[in-house]
């Protein structure tokens, strides 16, 4: 990590990233576009809603939109999910139109500062729900960081989310 | 745009409006000085405001039309056809104005011709006015009792418009001749501006210059008035609405948190929290509060328009304008409201010939009435009109499939009358024979309940009818139900909400009739329908059905009973709408935050009702539908296979013509002579593409339909077989090519049903020629309602040998036979409209001996057994099931035999 940030700071242009995890893998968001970072609690689910959209919760008096990030990457609920009812771990509040949405993600890392040397294109053997929501990934010591496009992440419809 | 333009705009766009209605008001009592006083400001201040920003058109045309109307304050009649001259200056106003907005510069274009007409309004008339003028004056001016004392700061009429002439360069021409002896005689009545006695035109002008410009602000010149209200951007209350609304939230957890704890030291300072939020909410809520006024402003010229174009004396009376309501609410009833006001004019008020006819005064009057009635609006609109003609809206709603003779027959006259509020029902048609624009009276009710409004119509023939429109106050805060469905709290808006009713295993239960959950509500019953259902969860069904509760719900007409677990209490919620993610499920109309912080939906009773009636439909046709319905249904649907052939377009087949469905392996296929065959239950079966643009695939599988008719079969090679569904057959289009008998539109998808007479002979060249017996030939006729099945059976027929005739009913059947005497075998459908099959022979044994004695074969859609009995009686030789191709063809062999050995 150390080595990402130094080299980060001698290129002079940056982009601050927060990283988020599932399963695995390691995301990055773009930091101007994180509102909140906080930990999801008694959301309310929406029948007949996208499978990708968890529910409704409130968030500091404001109603948020609950999207699971793994139900939008294609990848199954958390193995603890088995009887559905297991809590999300933490949620990145994003905004998008004047509306708030929470990303529910396993778990929050750092907020890293990442140059444009370590930066790769999206390898093209990529899930194609990957490749979609992916704009590039950063080489980081001993592991590779995804990052998503937010708007991608938010611009789903209900029709496409049948589809997907 | 900057500020001092969007204020103009929105300025000007009031004032105008106001000179609308104050001009429809001045042209019927012509004699009103203040009417006149008023039109005259309002135009003046426009038009000094458009020479202030620099906006020549508006200017130019707002001046010509000052012009004339200064020539009304001078005596001249105002006559209908000025009035209308000034009413189309406005509109042209008006029209710029909105492109002004849009834009933000004045469009180009020429005002000529409304200048000129304007122009020569003035003048024509005014010709000799020139002379008259000075003497009437006074006259007008003299008895004017009504000129308000001055506020300190304002400034009398005379004098802005003294300074106007003093300021306006290009018009002085024009203004120069009548004005001094109104101002001189005015001066007198005004005891303020009397300190200068004579105020010529040219003197005192720095002084002049700072009142034209006070007087931007029109009426609200007064230093007090001015003081008093602000203008404050929607945004900015829609906002701060918000924030309250949020508090208001907040307020409620803090309760719920006091509730639970017994701390009372909270309990004293949260009282007072909760006090002040309560009178902020009321204050905020006053602030989106508009007179209804605002609303029904352009309905007095809406009237005249009408009158005149309908030529029919209308009176348009408004009572309660002052009545308050949300904006947002406001905003929507706004066009309901004209919509229905051009109706009570147009359908609802007889001309005026046929008013004095019925003794009634010739002046037909529309009443407009306004108010508060609990948390409600009530909002009247009613005309003295002949009334609904009911016996004809009866009539249609029969004629239009949409209520039994027999329930039209027992409604009350007001059920009756709410027909008009369906959809397409035309009330020109229906009600009135003035013909006209059909105002979608649908489209009215729709947008009213869209805001939880309720509308109602009661009428008197020949006395006329009222419509009776309630709706909510505000739409930002509405008294919810809160109920819980399965695991969740929903939360259901009381207004919808009629009465709750306990259910349980005892003596209220829930009964279902196949399958549908009713229930008996004082002696009638009512739909039920369970909210965990509806919303597809855990379909827990039986059990949480035998206990709950029972929310009576009305919408519109439709009444029915939403099944929840439990209902805990009610709330004032405030409404926060769904996210952009959501928002196509129908059956949520937002969310909300409960006292105790946790995020429920709103269920939409609308949406709630549409699935309802939806279900009635689905279940409710099977129960009702009688046998003759049964039967017509059994006939018209057709079990079809479809198949994806040539270039993804869907095709169809009927599925009672296939033998079986296969996937074989590509590497299978063989070719011989140029044609694909695979060897198919020991035989060679060939393949034929169901289409050109098919290629049979080199590897993988193919699907296939197969065919088979005896010991040959045939390989129908289709791209995908999709589905089977069973649908009423309706072939749109006869398509050109013999492949295909027609389209037709199967789940909603255009679909090409294929020939398979076309194929056959594809796959055997002598399919059709060697099953012919060419010494057994003989002609059958053919008669069926349908098209399809006539050219589905003839080729089967043809290709077992057989001459056919075809007929479409009976009628045409019997005189067939009667003309080709060479038919020796009727195949008729026993199901036909009209005449049934069981009448065509029954006519043709009762005919001359030649055809009471010809062999019938009746095809049917169900063997029944009074059906076998009927057709016993008749000496009918056999019943085939319609889609039996074999037994039909057996059947058939049979009589022939029959018939051979007879000769022989």
């Amino acid at each position: 990590m150390q080595a990402a940030n130094a080299n980060g700071a001698e290129t002079g242009a940056t982009d601050d990233f927060v990283t988020v995890y599932v399963g695995e893998t390691l995301f990055g968001l773009a930091i101007e576009r994180v509102h909140d970072v906080f930990v999801p609690s008694g959301v309310t689910p929406v029948p007949l809603a996208p499978a990708e959209i968890v529910g409704l919760l409130n968030l500091r008096g404001r109603v948020v939109t609950a999207m699971s990030l793994r139900r939008r990457l294609g990848l199954p609920d958390a193995e603890a999910a088995a009887d559905g009812k297991v809590d999300p771990k933490m949620a990145i509040g994003l905004e998008q139109a004047g509306e708030t949405f929470a990303l529910v993600v396993d778990g929050v890392g750092e907020v890293l500062k990442l140059g444009a040397d370590s930066r790769e294109a999206v390898p093209i053997n990529l899930d194609p729900r990957f490749r979609n929501l992916a704009t590039c990934v950063h080489r980081l010591d001993g592991r590779l960081l995804v990052i998503l496009d937010v708007d991608a992440l938010l611009g789903f419809t209900a029709a496409g989310a049948k589809a997907a | 745009m900057d500020d001092l333009l969007r204020e103009f705009l929105t300025e000007s766009g009031e004032h105008l409006d106001t000179v609308d209605a104050e001009l429809v008001r001045f042209e019927q009592d012509p004699n009103n000085e203040t009417i006149l006083r008023n039109i005259f400001r309002l135009v003046h201040t426009i038009k000094g405001t458009c020479g202030f920003l620099g906006l020549p058109r508006l200017e130019a045309l707002a001046h010509a039309a000052e012009t004339l109307m200064g020539r009304f304050r001078d005596g001249l009649p105002a006559t209908s056809a000025s009035v209308t001259l000034i009413l189309l200056t406005l509109d042209r106003l008006k029209a710029i104005l909105a492109d002004l907005e849009a834009t933000g510069t004045e469009p180009a274009g020429s005002d000529d011709d409304l200048i000129s007409a304007l122009e020569r309004m003035a003048e024509g008339s005014g010709a000799p006015m020139p002379a008259a003028a000075p003497p009437p004056a006074p006259e007008i001016v003299l008895p004017d009792p009504v000129v308000r004392e001055l506020k300190p700061g304002e400034v009398s009429l005379e004098d802005l418009e003294a300074a106007f002439l003093a300021a306006a360069g290009p018009d002085e021409s024009d203004f120069a001749a009548p004005p001094p002896a109104p101002i001189q005689a005015a001066v007198h009545e005004a005891p303020k501006a009397a300190i200068r006695a004579e105020p010529a035109p040219g003197e005192a002008e720095p002084a002049r210059a700072e009142k034209a410009e006070g007087s931007e602000n029109g009426e609200a010149t007064a230093a007090a008035t001015k003081n008093q209200t602000i203008r404050v951007s929607v945004d900015t209350l829609e906002h701060l609405m918000t924030m309250v609304s949020e508090l208001v939230l907040t307020r409620n957890q803090l309760l719920e948190i006091a509730r639970r704890h017994e701390d009372s030291s909270y309990k004293v300072p949260l009282q007072r929290l909760s006090h002040v939020t309560a009178e902020l909410q009321d204050g905020v809520m006053k602030t989106r509060m508009q007179p209804i006024g605002n609303a029904w402003q352009k309905l007095p010229r809406v009237v005249r328009d009408l009158s005149a174009e309908l030529g029919k004396q209308i009176e348009l009376v408004m009572v309660g304008a002052e009545t308050e309501l949300d904006r947002q609410v406001l905003e929507v009833i706004k066009d309901p409201l004209t919509h229905m006001v051009r109706n009570s004019a147009d359908h609802g008020l007889e001309s005026t010939a046929d008013r004095v006819a019925a003794g009634k005064p010739a002046r037909g009057t529309i009443r407009l009435a306004a108010y508060h009635e609990g948390g409600t609006i009530t909002i009247e609109i009613a005309d003295d009109g002949k009334g609904l003609n009911l016996a004809a809206i009866r009539k249609k709603a029969v004629e239009r499939g949409i209520a039994s003779q027999a329930d039209v027959d027992r409604m009350t006259d007001a059920q009756v009358a709410k027909f008009i509020f369906d959809a397409g029902f035309s009330t020109a048609a229906a009600v009135t024979s003035v013909s006209g624009r059909g105002v979608g009276m649908d489209v009215v009710k729709t947008n009213i309940e869209t805001i939880g409004g309720l509308i109602d119509i009661a009428t008197t023939a020949g006395r006329g009818t009222t419509f009776t429109i309630k709706i909510p106050l505000t739409l930002a805060i509405v008294a919810a139900l809160i109920v819980r469905a399965g695991e969740h709290r929903f939360a259901l808006p009381q207004v919808a909400v009629l009465e709750l009713v306990r259910v349980d295993a005892g003596a209220q239960r829930v009964e279902r009739i196949n399958g549908a959950p009713v229930l008996r509500l004082r002696e009638r019953l009512l739909p039920i329908v369970s909210l965990t259902g509806l919303l597809g969860q855990a379909a827990a069904g039986a059990e949480t059905e035998q206990a709950g509760f029972v929310v009576v719900a009305q919408v519109g007409r439709e009444r029915f009973g939403i099944l929840v677990d439990e209902v805990f209490h009610t709330e004032e919620i405030v409404v926060k709408p769904m996210s952009v993610k959501l928002r196509h499920i129908p059956m949520f109309a937002g969310n909300t935050i409960l006292g105790d912080g946790a995020v429920v939906l709103i269920v939409d009773p609308n949406g709630v009702a549409r699935q309802v009636a939806q279900g009635i439909q689905g279940s409710g046709g099977h129960a009702e539908s009688d046998v003759d319905e049964e039967t017509e249904v059994a006939d018209a649907k057709t079990t079809l296979l479809v198949f994806k052939g040539g270039q993804g377009s869907f095709k169809a087949v009927p599925l009672s013509l296939v033998t079986r469905l296969e996937e074989i392996e590509c590497a299978k296929v063989e070719w011989l002579g140029g044609r694909a065959l695979i060897q198919y239950r020991g035989r060679l079966m060939p393949l034929v593409p169901a289409d050109p643009a098919i290629t049979i695939k080199s590897e993988g599988t193919q699907a296939l339909v197969v065919f088979s008719d005896g010991e040959r079969a045939m390989g129908l090679v289709v791209d995908e077989i999709v589905d089977i569904v069973e649908e009423r057959l309706d072939i749109e289009i006869a398509a050109e090519r013999s492949d295909l008998i027609g389209s037709a539109v199967l789940r909603g998808r255009a679909t090409d049903i294929i020939n398979i007479a076309h194929f056959l002979p594809l796959a055997y060249d002598d399919w059709a020629r060697g099953m012919k017996r060419p010494e057994q030939v003989s002609t059958i006729l053919l008669v069926d309602d349908s098209a399809f099945f006539r050219d589905m059976l003839s080729p089967v027929l043809k290709a077992a040998g057989y001459r056919v005739v075809t007929a479409a009913s009976a009628d045409a059947a019997l005189a067939t036979l009667q003309a080709d005497p060479q038919i020796e075998v009727v195949v008729t459908d026993l199901e036909m409209p009209v005449r049934s099959g069981f009448d065509l022979v029954a006519a043709m044994r009762r005919a001359e001996p030649r055809l009471a004695g010809l062999p019938v074969i009746g095809l049917t859609g169900a063997i029944g057994a009074d059906a076998v009995e009927r057709a016993r009686s008749l000496a009918i030789n056999d019943l085939v099931a319609k889609f039996d191709r074999s037994g039909l063809i057996a059947a058939l062999a049979e009589i022939n035999a029959a018939a051979v050995s007879k000769a022989a």
